[in-house]
């Protein structure tokens, strides 16, 4: 099937698959929302063993599609995957060095012989619960704003700029998109607790707590959402780059259906699940935050447009087309990408077979347990 | 130092604190699945608390080794972007290949293979133990094909609009032989890693003379299977070396130090090295050697009688066996890169007629092109000393293993193996010696095929993002603490949990 595309339709294909998988990335951001809250939320040793335990078991796939994210932008996207990890060298290696110890904690924070104490491995916790999601927010910020990259005739890259990517943390817009996803991971946290945990303290403070944050989330992504809507972007017109005043609202409105829709179901299903704070809340925030950060990285790159701007010299901005893998690769990998379904299927039945909410007992009774 | 030097050093330093944990975690989970299946078969309660244990050290492993792997995803873009550009089409295929079809495997199982035990049914854990040893094995495979492509490029075209490679055919790339026969020997490492590394902790219980029946149990599994994997990692060694001199003949004579080629040509059994010996010149290669004769010629070309090229041969060229001498390489080399920029320079006149020509003769010359960046034919020489080295020590150890096993084997059956202390104490002594073996092997691979990222296509000076020396300095040291530290970590967890043995069915005393 995928043989008979057209390349642009291909390229469109992949760069959606792509900002799916960072909708689900940003989903599992839900397991940093909670580690970041685990120190404020639990009043006591059991409480606090029973949070670990309950985000312990769900790292590994928001790790994995980490993995699986970097994976898809070199397979498909190889020049954006070396113009941006190549160049924007710092603000990467942060991130990545904040999932590095976060794979390791939770396994060895309450081990016998684990050298330097809990209090060292919950505080790596706590540095990955507030850096990735924030981090995270940032990157998909430069999305809009641009990088300080030029790419040569030979289609190799430069970054222009020594701090390597940390100069975007001197951005108020990416500040704010760092912030907002740092809230949402917090929400979904919350609602995760709410969702797994049967325990009246907890749950009665989370509650509480859920109620508050909220209010600063909604705000956060209000002013992020008007902002994109506001400041200028790129556009590709006979093959040069030219600027577009509110370039982002009017991909909205250009694509009612792939963009306009899943943000505004997004946006609803979040508000909805974050507002009820009850045990299903979860699963409707999560598939909004899905909906939500999708349409986001979508209304980048849709139809051949600048996805990643350069700042220092326009020309060099990057689109599908010019980024993206072959038309053979991207075919080869259309087929492996049907295999995304039976992976979901197979998280789903795990998922359900182990989701009998977890109690202090069982945890004291476990041997594995963390 | 410049900054190829750190920007190597730092793949190295994440690979190799990678590969530490890999195999163990290959072997080990195929070890666990073997047991548990033993227990549901049986319905031994006394083979849930042996699976249960092996788990345990399996989790302390596996999540350490999922943390060092996380970079190595990243490492390709963040260190090495011209060559994410130059070979992404092809390369980063097989990597995403593997975060689909194998990481999520290993990732979601792995938490039914750990905290199941009470939540699934019986058939659901043991298909979960199953399918995170099959996951992770597939995770290997993928990254092997990415690894053996490197060595030996296939089944792709070379773009000179967009100047990089583009696939031409993935059933190439994915059954290239040169992939399988990698794949197959790092499995095949990896399980006797595992097996060495479970008949140890097991030797260390009947030194000590504790949990006896658990520890006679294990061994058997252990070296049953490591016996047989031996015999495995055996064949896939010889077809790793017959593909390695068919595609990587510099390699070849680099892991045997040999500077003259000759026909009936020995293996080395063990020798010294003369550090002063040069391309060219006629001191002695050994101060001192022992071959076993024609085993390189039938290893390399399984024929007693062939002609196997060293290293003054590949540099000076030999005519009478074909072999063309590096210099002409890389005038060819040069003469690609030449009509590769008459060809766009024409481009750009709109010349078509010129171009065309351009083309027709960059084509004639573009498998040597990598060799146009090459400034003396000293430079396409791979680290000598440490690639003989790393490749003796893993053969020497792969033999002493298959001897290991066999004498545990030999000693479990006739009942003797609690009292003869002494294969107690070399078993459990040996336990480092699988990591050493694999690394060694790594070494063999990366090393022995410099200067190539990408065998005769791309050198590795080539490859490197365009950091700044300092830049890859911080990253470096970064990398070398955390690890270490977390490595350190590991040890001592991992020995901990060894120390309070498998009669842990109830939590407490292995926490803090």
């Amino acid at each position: 099937m995928f043989e008979t595309w057209e390349l642009l339709w291909l390229q469109n294909y992949w760069w959606g698959i792509v900002s799916l998988l960072g909708g689900f990335l940003a989903m599992m951001l839900f397991v940093q929302g909670g580690q970041a809250l685990i120190p404020a939320i639990a009043k006591n040793d059991a409480e606090k063993t029973l949070l670990y335990n309950v985000f312990g078991r769900k790292w590994e796939l928001g790790f994995t599609t980490l993995v699986l994210f970097g994976g898809a932008i070199f397979a498909a996207f190889p020049l954006f995957y070396a113009v941006s990890f190549g160049g924007a060298y710092f603000a990467w290696m942060i991130l990545l060095f904040s999932f590095i110890i976060q794979a390791v904690s939770y396994e060895y924070r309450t081990k016998k012989g684990n050298v330097y104490g809990s209090r060292l491995y919950e505080t790596f916790l706590s540095i990955n619960g507030y850096l990735a999601p924030f981090l995270i927010g940032v990157i998909i910020s430069t999305l809009f704003s641009g990088g300080a990259f030029i790419v040569n005739d030979e289609n190799l890259s430069h970054w222009m700029i020594a701090t390597r990517g940390l100069e975007a943390l001197s951005v108020p817009f990416n500040l704010l998109g760092g912030l907002s996803v740092m809230m949402l991971s917090r929400i979904l946290g919350m609602l995760y607790i709410l969702n797994s945990v049967e325990e009246d303290k907890i749950t009665r403070y989370t509650v509480k707590k859920l109620r508050i944050e909220m209010l600063i989330t909604v705000t956060f992504l209000a002013s992020y959402a008007t902002w994109i809507f506001i400041i200028p972007g790129l556009t590709v017109e006979n093959n040069r780059v030219l600027i577009e005043m509110n370039r982002y609202f009017h991909t909205f409105v250009a694509y009612p259906v792939s963009v306009l829709a899943p943000f505004i179901i997004g946006l609803g299903l979040f508000l909805l699940g974050g507002l009820r704070a009850k045990k299903s809340g979860f699963w409707c925030a999560a598939a909004g935050t899905v909906f939500m950060v999708f349409a986001l990285l979508f209304s980048t790159g849709v139809g051949g447009a600048p996805f990643y701007p350069s700042y220092i010299d326009i020309q060099s901005s990057l689109t599908t087309a010019n980024s993206s893998g072959s038309r053979y690769t991207l075919t080869v990998m259309g087929y492996v990408s049907l295999f995304v379904p039976v992976v979901l299927g197979y998280i789903v039945v795990v998922w359900k077979a182990m989701a009998r909410p977890l109690t202090h007992d069982e945890i004291k009774n476990d041997p594995f347990s963390y | 130092m410049d900054l190829i030097d750190w920007s190597r050093a730092q793949f190295a330093l994440t690979a190799i604190y990678h590969f530490l944990f890999v195999p163990l975690t290959l072997g080990l989970s195929f070890l666990v699945a073997i047991m548990e299946t033993i227990y549901v078969k049986t319905g031994d309660e006394k083979w849930l608390s042996t699976t249960k244990f092996w788990v345990k050290l399996f989790g302390i492993n596996f999540v350490i080794g999922v943390a060092t792997g996380l970079i190595m995803e990243f490492e390709f873009g963040t260190n090495w972007a011209a060559y994410s550009w130059i070979v992404g089409d092809i390369f980063g295929a097989p990597l995403a290949i593997e975060g689909i079809f194998a990481f999520f495997l290993e990732s979601t199982f792995f938490v039914v293979l750990f905290f199941g035990w009470n939540r699934v049914s019986k058939g659901f854990h043991l298909t979960s133990a199953w399918l995170v040893a099959i996951g992770t094995n597939l995770s290997a495979l993928w990254i092997l094909v990415a690894n053996g492509w490197m060595q030996h490029p296939v089944g792709m075209n070379f773009n000179p609009d967009s100047m990089r490679y583009e696939m031409g055919n993935f059933w190439d790339v994915l059954f290239s032989p040169v992939a399988v026969a990698k794949f197959l020997h790092t499995i095949g490492g990896g399980y006797v890693t595992a097996a060495v590394f479970v008949v140890g902790v097991s030797a260390w219980f009947l030194i000590r003379g504790r949990e006896t029946q658990f520890a006679r149990r294990s061994i058997i599994v252990a070296s049953s299977f490591g016996l047989f994997a031996s015999l495995f990692l055996l064949l896939s060694g010889d077809e790793s070396a017959h593909q390695v001199a068919q595609k990587q003949p510099m390699k070849l004579a680099a892991m045997e130090g040999l500077y003259s080629g000759e026909g009936r040509a020995g293996i080395v059994a063990f020798g010294i090295l003369n550090p002063d010996k040069k391309v060219g010149d006629d001191l002695p290669e050994f101060y001192g050697d022992i071959q076993i004769p024609y085993a390189l010629s039938l290893l390399g070309y399984h024929d007693i009688n062939a002609f196997v090229p060293g290293i003054n041969d590949l540099i000076s060229g030999n005519e009478k066996f074909g072999i063309m001498s590096a210099d002409e390489k890389i005038e060819r080399g040069h003469a690609a890169l030449g009509d590769l920029d008459a060809y766009h320079v024409a481009k750009k006149a709109g010349d078509t007629v010129s171009a065309d020509m351009s083309l027709k003769a960059f084509d004639a010359n573009q498998s040597y092109m990598g060799y146009g960046h090459v400034t003396d034919a000293l430079q396409t020489i791979p680290p000598i000393a440490l690639t003989f080295y790393s490749f003796h020590v893993m053969v020497a150890l792969g033999s002493f293993f298959i001897v290991l096993f066999m004498v545990l084997l030999y000693l479990s059956m006739t009942n003797e193996l609690i009292n003869t202390r002494w294969a107690l104490w070399i078993t459990f002594m040996s336990i480092p010696l699988g990591f050493v073996a694999c690394e060694a092997g790594w070494i063999v691979a990366e090393v022995g095929r410099q200067p190539w990222v990408i065998q005769d296509l791309l050198p590795t000076m080539k490859g490197a993002s365009a950091l700044s020396t300092t830049t890859v300095k911080i990253t470096f040291w970064a990398f070398a603490i955390l690890f270490t530290t977390l490595l350190i970590a590991e040890i001592k967890i991992m020995m901990s949990a060894i120390a309070n043995g498998p009669h842990i069915a109830q939590k407490g005393d292995d926490h803090v």
